[in-house]
């Protein structure tokens, strides 16, 4: 559109503009960026007044930019470059860098850097500022971008006067999006709670019942208070009746949101412990063996992780997938590696296991600290896996633990099934029960032996690569899960699979649950404590293993 | 056998006056060398030294207490720097309680985190520590209290072998994160530090920390005679068949529980002693004493040395600490290489330690 309004005046330079451009395809959307950028650099010699003027005339191009550079204005992050008067939005503005990262107001795209000496900074005064601050939403309010248009109604939400209310309405009539519309009621619901008219004010209240934004919880318990003479700020009986209902229903489903919140977070805390721990109940409760280095080996996942995403820059979103067989390969090889040449030489000898295991993660997180450094690797998210999932205003998942979740279901899956279905499975059971039996009926024990280890550690590797993704990578990784991981083998019951699962889950949710009452460190201490207690009662763990060859652990 | 041959015995062993010859050449000669003997001189041992030296038989108490129920009762406690540092806080106590208006806030009464924190009362937890034997009952009680807790809990449920291990090792982890919090009352994250002065006594001079490496060999000596005592006794061959079939000595009738309930109370007090030992002689004591890992590496001097000698437990003390301070020294990066291979090493190779290594070589010849 801006095209048109160019070429109507006739200037010369435009026509030659446009001539040039013809010759390439999408020259319409070129130029009106290079309209808009020009613009933007007027910025640069204008007064705070003209600044003002320049911004509506910003507004008035409608370009999809103009919001973007008012919020840059607003942070001060708007400069123009002395060489050249080019606009820049820079990426970050803090004081100690001495080097911005530019990017192209018309499209956000980065456009090289500059060192901050050769950038020139656009600055406001108050009064600019409060015209951009109430131009934003109005501009955004008509983008043709749902998502941008539900942002800008919520934000409007927590300050609402006459000429928002009036822009409200306005939008109300010709919204078609379905969520905006129930947040423009809700505002519209909010702005009739000041209208003189009780019934007015009555049916604002009945919108607002089922209602869970928090500006709604605020303002419908502001109905109930008093003024300091005692008299109710509402003075009608009716509409305080219904608006304590209201609060009533929104206090009820807001409980009801945050036990499932918290259950989800047990059982996202829960399946990370549980994945971490469900290579120890191979090793450990199948084999017998205190794999010590096990935190090691879920770190080796890890930094396979890491490996990966250097190994395939373009292609992080896909890293993730590559990234769960390589760790269990290079975790999986290295538990064998540990078995054949360090643990076969002490069956038989629990706590020897131990410690010759521990001599192993010494030499695995100093070996890590050489090739790595001391520092932390920095894992990239797949974007696929970042981000929230927004069920409601005081409800929402995360995307990267609801697929730990999803990924810890499919590992025990996949480990029952290999345990339960398989060949190898029958042979690593019947060892485990009876070692001398199964080899008199031909198992090759050793054999078995070294791919049961290589199986418990390359599980720990796959567990790596989820915790890459939720917390840092660096030496200390294991050991912050190790005696985690064997508080849940411990407390479902050695050797039970089923009892890890159920295990991790149950102290998952414990921890969560004891999180708001007690603090993170407390909470997390009284939960070591409930399982030194349990242990007590139950010293085989939730679910004891039964047979004769428990008797021997 | 009977108590007086009890001793008999005990003194009758080449090994045990070995030791303690050992022990007592080096509390008479370090002292001399370092205080008498000018510093230009060859032979002199710089206060360094000393601290060292002093540092190294704290831990081979811990060693000995370890070895006590590892080596002669099969209880593996990855926990027992819980006790060491439970001795180590409450002579931090006192040794805070000490420094009075001389700290940098200059309050009479509150150390100096605690004027940080703006509390103005003292918490009722440290009444009494401003007085050196109030303290050393606790250096005795706190440890000795939460074993026996702890031990009555575990024993009581037939709680053995690697579960043991792994519940220590729990509550050390349980502890390190509630000493790290502030409202703990024990400095939180830095602990205590900056002490002044023992029983009047400077802490800076290089007579106190003499006296305080003496009084430390002389602990060190009582421990093994003690312990060397209980695995002598007819308590102590109770002991070891607990360690050799814990099921069998129960059907013959003899009370399991107590028998490991005590022994590992008392190897709590000694650690507890040398916690308290250590304190003013490295000046500092914060949660990182509590760490897992640090229960983990008096194992492992317990391992090197040799399990079940006791002598070998404060020699692979020495050892390894001697190594560690070396090699941190000289050549950081490979430390926890070398330390990791001393594990897999002496549990694969040299299940006995350097102390069985000496028999070996005896029959070789």
């Amino acid at each position: 559109m801006s095209k048109a309004v160019s070429l109507s005046e006739w200037r010369p330079i435009w026509l030659l503009l446009a001539v040039f451009f013809l010759g390439f395809s999408g020259s319409s959307r070129a130029q009106t960026d290079d309209a808009f950028r020009v613009l933007v650099a007027e910025f640069s010699a204008a007064n705070f007044a003209q600044k003002q003027v320049i911004a509506e005339r910003l507004l008035d191009t409608g370009h999809l930019g103009v919001r973007d550079v008012f919020t840059a204005l607003l942070d001060s992050r708007l400069f123009v470059r002395d060489r050249d008067q080019q606009p820049f939005i820079v990426e970050s503005a803090d004081k100690g860098l001495s080097e911005f990262t530019l990017l192209d107001p018309a499209s956000l795209a980065v456009a090289g850097s500059a060192q901050t000496g050769q950038l020139s900074r656009v600055i406001t005064n108050n009064q600019l500022r409060r015209f951009l601050r109430n131009a934003i939403p109005r501009f955004s309010l008509s983008s043709p971008d749902a998502d941008i248009r539900l942002d800008a109604v919520r934000q409007m939400l927590r300050s609402l006067d006459a000429v928002t209310i009036q822009l409200l309405r306005d939008r109300a009539d010709e919204e078609t999006d379905e969520r905006v519309s129930y947040e423009i009621d809700t505002a519209l619901a909010l702005a009739a709670l000041d209208e003189t008219d009780p019934r007015r004010r009555l049916s604002a209240v009945a919108t607002l019942a089922d209602r869970l934004n928090p500006e709604v919880f605020n303002r419908l318990s502001g109905l109930l208070d008093r003024a300091e003479d005692g008299s109710f700020v509402e003075p009608s009986a009716d509409v305080r009746s219904a608006a304590g209902e209201a609060l009533h229903d929104i206090e009820r489903e807001r409980t009801f949101y945050s036990v499932i919140e918290t259950v989800f977070f047990g059982l996202s805390l829960g399946s990370v412990l549980a994945l971490a721990a469900i290579g120890l109940t191979v090793t450990f409760g199948v084999m017998g063996v205190i794999n010590m280095a096990h935190g090691e080996l879920i770190m080796l996942g890890a930094y396979t992780t890491y490996a990966v995403q250097l190994a395939m820059p373009e292609h992080i979103n896909i890293s993730v997938l590559v990234a769960i067989p390589a760790a269990f390969l290079v975790a999986g090889s290295a538990g064998v590696l540990i078995e054949r040449k360090i643990v076969r030489f002490l069956y038989g000898r629990p706590l020897d296991t131990l410690l010759a295991t521990f001599g192993v993660s010494m030499v695995l997180q100093q070996l890590v600290r050489s090739v790595f450094t001391a520092n932390n690797r920095p894992v990239v998210t797949p974007t696929w896996m970042s981000g929230t999932l927004q069920i409601n205003e005081v409800f929402s998942l995360t995307y990267n633990r609801l697929y730990i979740i999803l990924l810890t279901l499919m590992v025990f899956g996949a480990l029952l099934a290999v345990l339960g279905r398989t060949r190898v499975g029958l042979e690593i059971r019947a060892v485990s029960q009876n070692r001398l039996m199964a080899r008199a009926m031909g198992v090759r024990s050793q054999w078995v032996d070294a791919l049961t280890f290589g199986l418990g550690s390359g599980i720990a590797g796959v567990a790596g690569v989820a915790l890459s993704q939720i917390g840092n990578v660096g030496p200390n990784l294991g050991q912050s899960y190790i005696i985690d991981s064997f508080m849940v083998v411990v407390f479902g019951g050695v050797g039970n699979i089923w009892g890890t699962f159920i295990g991790g889950m149950l102290l998952g949710i414990l921890n969560k649950i004891l999180e708001p009452f007690a603090g993170a460190v407390l909470g997390k201490i009284f939960v070591l404590v409930a399982v030194i207690l349990f242990i007590q009662r139950r010293p085989r763990g939730l679910f004891p293993q039964a047979g004769r060859s428990a008797e021997g652990m | 056998m009977n108590e007086r041959s009890a001793i008999a015995a005990f003194f009758s062993h080449r090994a045990n006056l070995g030791f303690l010859a050992l022990l007592a050449s080096v509390a008479i000669l370090a002292p001399i060398l370092n205080l008498a003997v000018p510093e230009s001189s060859p032979v002199h041992l710089s206060s360094y030294v000393v601290g060292l030296i002093g540092k190294y038989l704290c831990y081979a108490i811990l060693a000995i207490a370890v070895d006590l129920i590892w080596g002669f009762c099969g209880i593996l406690s990855l926990g027992h720097a819980v006790f060491f540092a439970l001795g180590g806080y409450a002579m931090g106590m006192y040794l805070m309680r000490q420094i009075g208006s001389r700290g940098v806030y200059g309050h009479a009464v509150l150390p100096d985190f605690m004027v940080f924190l703006n509390w103005d009362v003292l918490p009722w937890f440290w009444y009494g520590f401003d007085r050196f034997w109030f303290a050393l009952i606790m250096v005795v009680v706190v440890p000795a209290a939460l074993a026996g807790l702890f031990g009555w809990l575990a024993f009581r449920s037939r709680v053995t072998g690697v579960y043991f291990s792994i519940m220590t090792q729990a509550l050390s982890y349980a502890l390190l994160l509630a000493f790290f919090r502030n409202d703990m009352g024990f400095g939180g994250n830095n602990g205590f530090t900056d002490f002044k002065e023992l029983l009047g006594f400077d802490l800076q001079l290089d007579s106190t920390r003499a006296a305080l490496l003496v009084a430390t060999i002389i602990v060190l000596a009582a421990s093994y005679s003690a312990c060397r005592m209980i695995a002598g006794s007819r308590a102590g061959r109770v002991i070891r068949s607990i360690r050799d079939a814990e099921s069998r000595t129960r059907f013959l009738g003899f009370p399991v529980e107590s028998y490991k309930l005590w022994l590992f109370v008392f190897s709590a007090i000694l650690a507890g002693l040398a916690g308290a030992l250590y304190v003013p002689q490295v000046g500092i004591i914060n949660p990182s004493e509590f760490a897992p890992i640090n229960s983990i590496e008096v194992v492992i001097w317990v391992l090197v040395g040799g399990r079940g000698t006791l002598y070998g437990a404060a020699v692979g003390a020495v050892l390894v600490n001697y190594l560690k301070t070396f090699l941190t020294a000289a050549m950081p990066e490979v430390w926890l290489y070398v330390l990791g291979a001393i594990f897999i090493g002496v549990t694969v190779l040299l299940p006995r330690g350097l102390a069985g290594l000496w028999p070996t070589l005896n029959r070789d010849k």
